[in-house]
């Protein structure tokens, strides 16, 4: 249930926004969330529409883009997206890759009014 | 309007944890963030250590909890100062109710501080709370199929524990490819298979521990 924490957090930091453009309501947030940090988008809408009643946020859309696990890998430097963790890297077969994206856990913007 | 924000969701928990990290490297105190699913063995490996590494430093232990003392009574009893934080009802500990403990801590008669998280798989990856590293247990009961449904706590993590070794001959669980495995999420995880209970496999874990402190002493 990190889902609650997490939409505790966006209401927060949205609100604190909001004097800053005289915005009164909020009609959408666009999330960038890595695959690696397993957030249920259910669980996170559930959460959402509960804290966000009475709010300037309530009602409001919200938009998820799922950032895929990347590893480059330490031999080669070669980049590649993880299908699956048994992959070895792509271009020369090495085993041990650094993860490079997929653990994003961000608000990249809102629409308000 | 849109508005362009671009922003941390947990960046509050972040700057919490960065005053705690400040905070513990001014006091030179190791600090470790121990973290399984309910059940893995935390306590046992966290009385053992102190079994054997209360001669050598000084420790204190912070116990997370649902709700019950019950593991902040065990620890107790091996003579070290132990805080219980009942979160009643979170499935994690963060920087913010670590950082409410510090006016029961004495961090200048302390070496090494143990935060115990709660038991769950997922959430405590999430939230740093300004430790040096994070150390996890997995048991041979719960299977070795766990580093790929919890890549994240294998991700975080600087050590891992393959505990319960003792009770392989009884479970179908392949120690080798929880290695495999978890050092594909995690290059550079150190792994150590033991017994929490029975003693087997800790010198590994206590010289890996020790080395750190040294290392934070220095």
């Amino acid at each position: 249930m990190h889902e609650l924490s997490i939409v505790q957090n966006i209401i927060t930091i949205i609100l604190s926004e909001l004097p800053k453009y005289n915005f009164s309501k909020v009609q959408s947030i666009s999330l960038r969330i890595g695959v690696m940090r397993q957030v249920v988008p259910e669980a996170l809408f559930f959460a959402f529409e509960c804290l966000s009643k009475g709010t300037p946020l309530e009602g409001a859309e919200i938009k998820i883009e799922n950032i895929p696990i990347t590893g480059r890998c330490r031999n080669c430097r070669h980049e590649f997206i993880f299908e699956s963790w048994q992959e070895n890297c792509a271009s020369c077969g090495e085993n041990q890759i650094d993860i490079i994206s997929g653990k994003e856990l961000e608000i990249a913007e809102f629409e308000g009014t | 309007m849109k508005v362009s924000l671009v922003t941390n969701i947990l960046q509050v928990n972040e700057r919490i944890a960065g005053q705690n990290k400040r905070l513990f490297d001014e006091k030179g105190v190791l600090v470790i963030n121990i973290m399984s699913a309910p059940g893995a063995g935390k306590t046992t490996l966290i009385e053992q250590t102190i079994r054997v590494l209360k001669n050598e430093y000084r420790i204190a232990v912070i116990e997370g909890d649902i709700q019950s003392t019950y593991d902040a009574d065990k620890i107790a009893a091996t003579g070290v100062p132990v805080i219980q934080i009942n979160t009643g009802g979170a499935c994690h500990l963060d920087g913010n109710m670590i950082s409410q403990t510090f006016d029961k801590l004495d961090f200048d008669a302390m070496d090494l501080l143990i935060i115990e998280n709660v038991g769950n798989l997922v959430c405590p990856a999430e939230f740093n709370m300004g430790e040096d590293f994070k150390v996890m247990l997995l048991s041979v009961p719960e299977g070795d199929d766990k580093p790929l449904k919890y890549p994240l706590m294998f991700h975080e993590s600087s050590a891992l524990l393959i505990n319960k070794i003792d009770l392989l001959p009884y479970v179908d669980c392949s120690t080798e490819k929880i290695r495999n495995e978890s050092l594909k999420i995690n290059p550079d995880l150190a792994i150590f298979e033991i017994s929490a209970k029975r003693g087997d496999g800790l010198n590994g874990w206590l010289d890996w521990l020790r080395l750190k402190l040294k290392e934070k002493q220095r």
